[in-house]
């Protein structure tokens, strides 16, 4: 894929440039050039090993390209230093792939843990604990500790943790890998509810095409308090695209309906 | 098998001193500016210090009595008995105070520093932390750091004083030498190079400690083995490193005062 052009909208929440990287003379990303628009969640699909989660690594400056730039809301991320990427990263939410809770503290206080960066009274921190934990359905769970926690527990809270300064910008690496169907499908609803509840824009790691496939049909009801699928006969647009990576490189960049009608016998093969 | 070319092992320990050199700078480069971890570091130094009297006083003690029982043969051959207190005095408080010290807390708290810290980086503990907004060696390294000099400081002043009390315990019971003449002997002959040489090595040891330490537990792969090749790694580098220095701490402080010939 060419690289991006320099008048691409760089308001865009996050802008990969044409970005290589590699990992012992290995090639992982080759040319890697997307846009994540307003309020979108772009589902990354690819088999095990094509990049993706050093990609969201990448988007959070955790680890810097080979070449190539990375802009997430503005700055670019491929060349800060460590020390700017801390005040960027208040604004962008992670949840890491077995959760990565803070193993020797509470579920409130990994929930907490930004709140006391910024030094929040007590009342205002438990209070948006409380809320955070609530959105995901464990309020109950505040003093526990991880270890204590289910699975598919210990990713909601991570969820929560990620979303509790209500980031602009989300990346979630495998929030269901691992778990049960039902799990993963509340893990899922978390996700359509954020999507669509407060517009936040998301990238969103999956191998798992049933759940992404979920996300682009269903839309969160305020109402019914649930995620219920798109009817036929109105079709939302639900604001989720697809990018598929294979060899580090983006072989599809677009809406679930062009995925299912691409005629590229590796795109057939994967999403059957 | 694969092997590994010289240049490339030369590269990797240059690599690894470079890491080491950063971190450990960093780790005291961040008190100079916030956010400081003050919490932390006292959570720390109270892991560190108070958790580690137990064993430092035991230590000292049987170091102290030992020392006495040894040389009193010796010394009581030349008809010198009675310098028994300035002896156990003076190799306290120079040499084996703060290396004997500062060897137990390597082994106490550099493993563990390099097995928490190596256990929250195979988790992504550490990656999490970052993406939190968090410095990790602001809120990890330098809290531990700080509070390992400070601890070891004052614990080898404990253990100097605990094995002067083990000196005279043998002294006075098992060699019947008169305890005034003991405590006398043992306080009039150090001098200010004797308390020098002997405050400067925990302090430097403690640094030691403590970023190596927190070096191998930051730079762990490779999931619970290695987390426990690290926590290996971690305890004979900084004991190496504590006995190498030793030797050259002791003749710089020779060579200031003076005493060196």
């Amino acid at each position: 894929m060419e690289p991006l052009q320099k008048t691409t909208v760089l308001n865009a929440p996050i802008v990969f440039d044409n970005v290589h990287i590699g990992f012992d003379e290995k090639p992982v990303l080759q040319g890697v050039s997307f846009e994540l628009k307003h309020g979108e969640t772009k589902i990354l699909l690819g088999i095990a090993g094509s990049g993706k989660s050093v990609l969201l690594k990448l988007a959070l400056g955790l680890m810097k390209p080979d070449s190539g730039r990375i802009m997430v809301l503005g700055q670019e991320v491929s060349s800060m230093d460590e020390r700017d990427l801390f005040a960027l990263r208040r604004h962008v939410g992670m949840v890491f792939q077995e959760g990565a809770l803070f193993d020797s503290v509470t579920v409130k206080e990994n929930v907490a843990y930004r709140l006391r960066e910024e030094k929040l009274s007590e009342e205002e921190i438990q209070k948006r604990v409380l809320d955070a934990l609530t959105f995901v359905e464990l309020g109950h769970t505040l003093e526990k500790f991880p270890s204590q926690l289910s699975g598919g527990m210990r990713r909601r809270v991570a969820i929560a943790r990620a979303l509790i300064t209500q980031p602009e910008v989300l990346l979630y690496d495998s929030p269901t890998g691992g778990l049960d169907p039902i799990t993963s499908t509340r893990i899922v609803e978390l996700v359509v509810k954020q999507r669509d509840v407060y517009q936040t824009s998301a990238l969103l790691v999956t191998h798992r095409l049933q759940d992404a496939f979920t996300m682009a049909t269903h839309y969160f009801d305020t109402k019914l308090n649930q995620m219920v699928p798109c009817a036929e006969a109105q079709p939302r647009d639900t604001r989720t695209s697809f990018l598929l990576l294979r060899d580090g490189k983006v072989i599809f960049d677009g809406q679930a309906v062009d995925l299912g009608r691409s005629k590229d016998e590796y795109i057939r093969e994967y999403i059957a | 098998m694969e092997i590994v070319s010289p240049i490339q092992i030369v590269k990797s320990n240059l690599l690894a001193v470079q890491d080491y050199s950063n971190l450990a700078g960093r780790s005291i480069t961040n008190l100079f500016s916030k956010p400081r971890y003050m919490g932390d570091t006292l959570q720390q130094a109270d892991l560190i210090g108070v958790g580690s009297l137990p064993i430092v006083v035991l230590t000292g003690f049987f170091t102290g009595a030992v020392l006495a029982l040894q040389t009193s043969s010796t010394l009581n051959q030349f008809g010198s008995l009675s310098l028994t207190g300035q002896l156990v005095s003076l190799s306290m408080v120079r040499e084996l105070g703060p290396v004997l010290t500062s060897l137990m807390i390597s082994g106490r708290n550099a493993s563990g520093m390099a097995s928490e810290l190596g256990s929250m980086k195979v988790t992504e503990q550490i990656d999490a932390m970052r993406a939190l907004g968090t410095d990790p060696t602001r809120k990890l390294v330098t809290p531990r750091v700080t509070a390992t000099v400070t601890m070891l400081f004052f614990l080898s002043i404990i253990s100097d004083l605990v094995g002067l009390i083990g000196g005279w315990v043998v002294s006075r019971y098992m060699l019947g030498l008169d305890s005034n003449q003991y405590w006398n002997n043992a306080y009039q002959h150090l001098v200010n190079e004797d308390l020098t040489m002997g405050l400067i090595k925990p302090v430097i040891f403690g640094f030691i400690i403590a970023s190596v330490g927190c070096y191998y537990g930051m730079q762990t792969v490779g999931g619970t083995q290695g987390v426990g090749r690290s926590t290996t790694q971690a305890v004979v580098a900084s004991s190496v490193l504590i006995l190498v220095l030793d030797f050259f701490i002791t003749r710089a402080v020779m060579i200031f005062f003076g005493t060196a010939m």
